[in-house]
C-alpha cells in the first residue's frame, strides 16, 4: 500500500511535466490544425537557456524560489522567441501549403534544433544547477513527499489555470477560440490570425519554457536530444486527450504518466513504453478523437 | 553533351579521391563524437590520436606517415556502418579502428570482415562482437569476466547475499554485463532479489526503484552508462536505499559525478584500468595525455591509446599492407605492455587481462582491488 501510494506520487509528478509539454502540441494543433514537431526541441532549447542564465547569474550559489522564478522567466523568454521564430521563419510561408509539406517542414525544424543544438552545445549531457534544496515535505513509512513535487506540481497547475483564464477569459482568447474555429471567419469580423497564431506560438512554448526547468530540476541532466522521448509522449498524450483540446492534453498526460508508472510497478520495466503506449492504443479504438476530443468530419 | 559534362564533373572528385598516396599509410576510425554517449567516443578518439602523433613523430611505421581518417558515427549503429563501408571503399583504409559501443561494433565489423580489412574495437566489451569473423579484434576484456568481477567482488569483498539488477534493455553491453553478474552471482551462492529494466535516454527510474526499494536488496547492480546512472543514483538516494550501486566501465566518465553529485560516491564499479596506478606505463601515459588535452583520461582514452598502438605494431611487423598480412600479424599479439595492462589475444581474438575494481570518490577513483581471469 505504502508502495502503491509512492507510485501513486511518482505518476503525477511525471504526468504533470507531460503536461505542460502536451499543452504547446494540442493549442497549436487547435488553432493551426498542424502537428508542431519542433515543440518538443524547443523545450531542450529551453532547458539549454536556462542552463546559460543560471552560470551568468550565479544561481548554484543561492537556491531557492528566488531563482526558480528568474530561471522560470529566461526559459519562457527563450522558447517564446525561438517559438515566434519557428512559426514565422518555417510555418507562415506555408501556411498555405498542403498539410503533408508542413509537417515534413516541422520535422525538418526538429532535426535542425536536435543537431544544431549539438553543434551549439556540445554532445555531452549537461548538469543542471541546483535551482532549489529538495526536502521532505511529510513522509508516512516509506513514502515520502518532496518538496521538488510539490513544486513542479504546484507550478504546473499554476501554468495551466493561467492558460485557462487567458483562452476563456481574455479577449485574446476569444480570438484565439475565434481563429481555431474557423480563421476565415474570424478575419472577416477583425481578427488579425497571423497575430492570434503568432501569439498561439509563444504561449505554447512559454509552457514548453515552464516544463524544462522544472525537468532540469528534477533530473538535472540536460543534452541537446532531450527532447525526444519527452516529446513523443507528451504528443502522445495530447492525442489520447483528443488533440485540440486543452483540458484533454492534461487529462492525457496524466494518464501517460500514471500507466507508465504502474506498468513498471505491477506489470514489467522491460515492456514499459510498449504497454503503456499499448494502454493508450487501446483507449483511441474505443475514443477514436481522444478522451475529450470532439469527433468531426474531415472536410475535403 | 550538358548532361555529359556535368555528370562528368561530378565522378571526378571521386576519382580523385580514389588515388592513393605512397607514402602514408591511412587507418581508419569510426567513433560516437556526437550523440547521447559522446564522452566515450571523444575519449576513445583522444587516445588514438595521441597514439598515432607519437608514432608519426618517432618516424611513422615503415617510413611511411600515419594518416587517421575519423567519422562520427553520432552514435547510432546505421551511422557506425555506412562510416565503416565509406573508409574501406572511399578512403581506402588498412585497418578500421572500431568505436566504443558494442551495439554498433555489431554493425560496422560485419562490413570490414566482408571486405577482408581488420577491425580492432578498443572497448566493445559484448562476447559476440569477435564472433563475427576472423578480421575482428578487441583489446578490452569481454562482458561475461566483467560481470563475474563484479559478482565475486560483491561477494567476497562486500560479503552480501542479496542483490537487484537494473538493467539497461536498450544496450547490449548492459544485458551482457547483467546476464553474467545473474549466473555468476547466483553460482556463488547470492540471490537476485529483483531484475528490472529501464532505457537508455529515460530519466525517470522511481518507479523501477521504489519497485527494487521493496525487496530491500543489499546492493544494486547498474550496469549502464554514466549518462543514467547519475540520475539512478540521486533519485535512489532521494526514494531512501541506502545500498551501494555497482557497476561496469559504462560508468567512467567525468560526468558521472558532475550529474550524480554526493549520490555517487561511495558506488563501485569495474574497470580497464586505474590512474592511480604507480605502473610506469600508465603514469607516462596520464603525463602525455594532460599535456596535450589538459584532462585526465579515462579508460576509454587508455584503450583507444592501447588499440592504437597495437594496430601499429601488427602494421609494422606485417609483410606488407594487405588485410590478411595485418590481420595475422594482430593475432599473434602477446604480452603487449599496454596502459590497460598486460594484453594477449586468445584464440577468440579477444584479449585476456585483469580488472580493477573502483570506489567512486567525489571526483576522485579510489582503486579497490585487481580481479585477474
Amino acid at each position: 500500500m505504502q508502495d502503491f501510494v509512492q507510485h501513486l506520487i511518482n505518476g503525477i509528478s511525471l504526468g504533470s511535466i507531460y503536461a505542460l509539454i502536451a499543452l504547446g502540441y494540442t493549442m497549436v494543433y487547435g488553432i493551426l490544425k498542424m502537428i508542431n514537431f519542433a515543440h518538443s526541441d524547443v523545450y531542450m532549447v529551453g532547458a539549454f537557456g536556462a542552463f546559460y542564465v543560471a552560470r551568468a547569474f550565479g544561481i548554484e550559489a543561492n537556491p531557492g524560489i528566488g531563482s526558480l522564478a528568474i530561471l522560470l522567466i529566461s526559459s519562457m523568454l527563450v522558447c517564446s522567441i525561438l517559438g515566434l521564430l519557428i512559426e514565422r521563419l518555417a510555418y507562415r510561408p506555408l501556411r498555405n501549403a498542403p498539410k503533408l509539406n508542413i509537417l515534413i517542414t516541422a520535422i525538418g525544424v526538429s532535426l535542425f534544433l536536435e543537431y544544431g543544438g549539438q553543434a551549439l552545445f556540445g554532445a555531452n549531457p549537461r548538469v543542471f544547477p541546483e535551482v532549489m534544496k529538495d526536502f521532505v515535505i511529510f513522509s508516512f513509512g516509506n513514502v515520502e513527499l518532496k518538496s521538488f513535487d510539490i513544486t513542479v506540481l504546484v507550478v504546473s497547475v499554476l501554468a495551466m489555470l493561467g492558460l485557462q483564464y487567458l483562452i476563456y477569459k481574455t479577449k485574446l482568447g476569444k480570438a484565439m477560440r475565434a481563429v481555431s474555429a474557423n480563421a476565415s471567419v474570424a478575419s472577416l469580423l477583425g481578427v488579425n490570425p497571423d497575430k492570434i497564431i503568432a501569439f498561439t506560438f509563444i504561449v505554447g512554448s512559454a509552457l514548453a519554457g515552464v516544463g524544462s526547468v522544472l525537468v532540469g530540476m528534477k533530473y538535472p541532466k540536460i543534452d541537446p536530444l532531450m527532447g525526444m522521448m519527452i516529446g513523443m509522449k507528451a504528443f502522445v498524450a495530447a492525442v489520447l486527450g483528443g488533440i485540440g483540446n486543452v483540458r484533454g492534453a492534461v487529462l492525457g498526460a496524466l494518464i501517460m504518466g500514471l500507466s507508465e508508472e504502474m506498468v513498471v510497478a505491477y506489470l514489467s520495466s522491460t515492456y514499459r513504453d510498449a504497454l503503456a503506449f499499448g494502454i493508450l492504443i487501446a483507449i483511441l479504438i474505443f475514443k477514436p478523437a481522444g478522451l475529450l476530443g470532439k469527433y468531426s468530419v474531415e472536410k475535403v | 553533351m550538358k548532361r555529359l559534362v556535368l555528370s562528368l564533373l561530378l565522378v571526378l572528385p571521386l576519382l580523385a579521391s580514389c588515388t592513393k598516396k605512397e607514402n602514408e599509410i591511412v587507418i581508419g576510425e569510426y567513433d560516437s563524437l556526437s550523440g547521447s554517449d559522446a564522452t566515450f567516443g571523444l575519449s576513445s578518439n583522444k587516445g588514438v590520436r595521441l597514439a598515432f602523433d607519437e608514432i608519426n613523430a618517432a618516424g611513422g611505421i615503415k617510413g611511411k606517415k600515419i594518416e587517421l581518417k575519423t567519422m562520427d558515427d553520432q552514435g547510432k549503429n546505421e551511422e557506425a556502418a555506412a562510416a565503416t563501408t565509406r573508409l574501406i571503399t572511399q578512403n581506402k583504409v588498412v585497418a578500421v579502428i572500431g568505436g566504443v559501443a558494442s551495439g554498433r561494433s555489431k554493425a560496422a565489423a560485419p562490413i570490414a570482415q566482408a571486405k577482408g580489412i581488420p577491425f580492432v574495437s578498443p572497448a566493445s566489451t559484448n562476447p559476440d562482437v569477435t564472433k563475427i569473423g576472423d578480421y575482428v579484434f578487441r583489446i578490452c576484456f569481454i562482458d561475461p569476466f566483467q560481470g563475474s568481477v563484479m559478482a565475486k567482488f560483491a561477494s567476497e569483498n562486500l560479503k552480501i547475499k542479496k542483490v537487484a539488477i537494473l538493467r539497461d534493455v536498450k544496450n547490449d553491453y548492459s544485458v551482457g554485463l547483467a546476464d553474467a553478474f545473474l549466473t555468476d552471482f547466483k553460482k556463488r551462492g547470492g540471490e537476485i532479489v529483483a531484475d528490472v529494466s529501464y532505457q537508455a535516454g529515460d530519466i525517470d527510474f522511481k518507479a523501477q526503484l521504489t519497485q527494487i526499494r521493496s525487496k530491500n536488496p543489499e546492493a544494486l547492480y547498474v550496469p549502464g552508462y554514466y549518462t543514467e546512472v547519475g540520475l539512478i543514483a540521486q533519485q535512489a538516494r532521494q526514494l531512501g536505499i541506502k545500498a551501494p550501486l555497482m557497476g561496469g566501465d559504462g560508468w567512467d566518465s567525468d560526468k558521472l559525478h558532475e550529474i550524480g553529485k554526493e549520490a555517487i560516491n561511495g558506488n563501485y564499479y569495474s574497470n580497464h584500468y586505474t590512474v592511480e596506478s604507480t605502473d610506469p606505463a600508465v603514469t607516462e601515459f596520464i603525463k602525455k595525455f594532460k599535456a596535450k588535452y589538459n584532462e585526465t583520461p579515462d579508460a576509454l582514452a587508455a584503450l583507444g591509446y592501447d588499440a592504437a598502438k597495437i594496430l601499429a605494431g601488427a602494421i609494422e611487423r606485417s609483410a606488407d599492407l594487405s588485410g590478411k598480412s595485418i590481420r595475422d600479424e594482430l593475432a599473434k599479439t602477446k604480452d603487449f605492455p599496454g596502459v590497460t595492462g598486460k594484453i594477449s589475444l586468445n584464440e577468440n581474438r579477444d584479449a585476456v587481462k585483469s580488472a580493477v575494481v573502483i570506489q567512486v570518490d567525489g571526483p576522485n577513483r579510489k582503486y579497490i582491488t585487481t580481479v585477474t581471469p
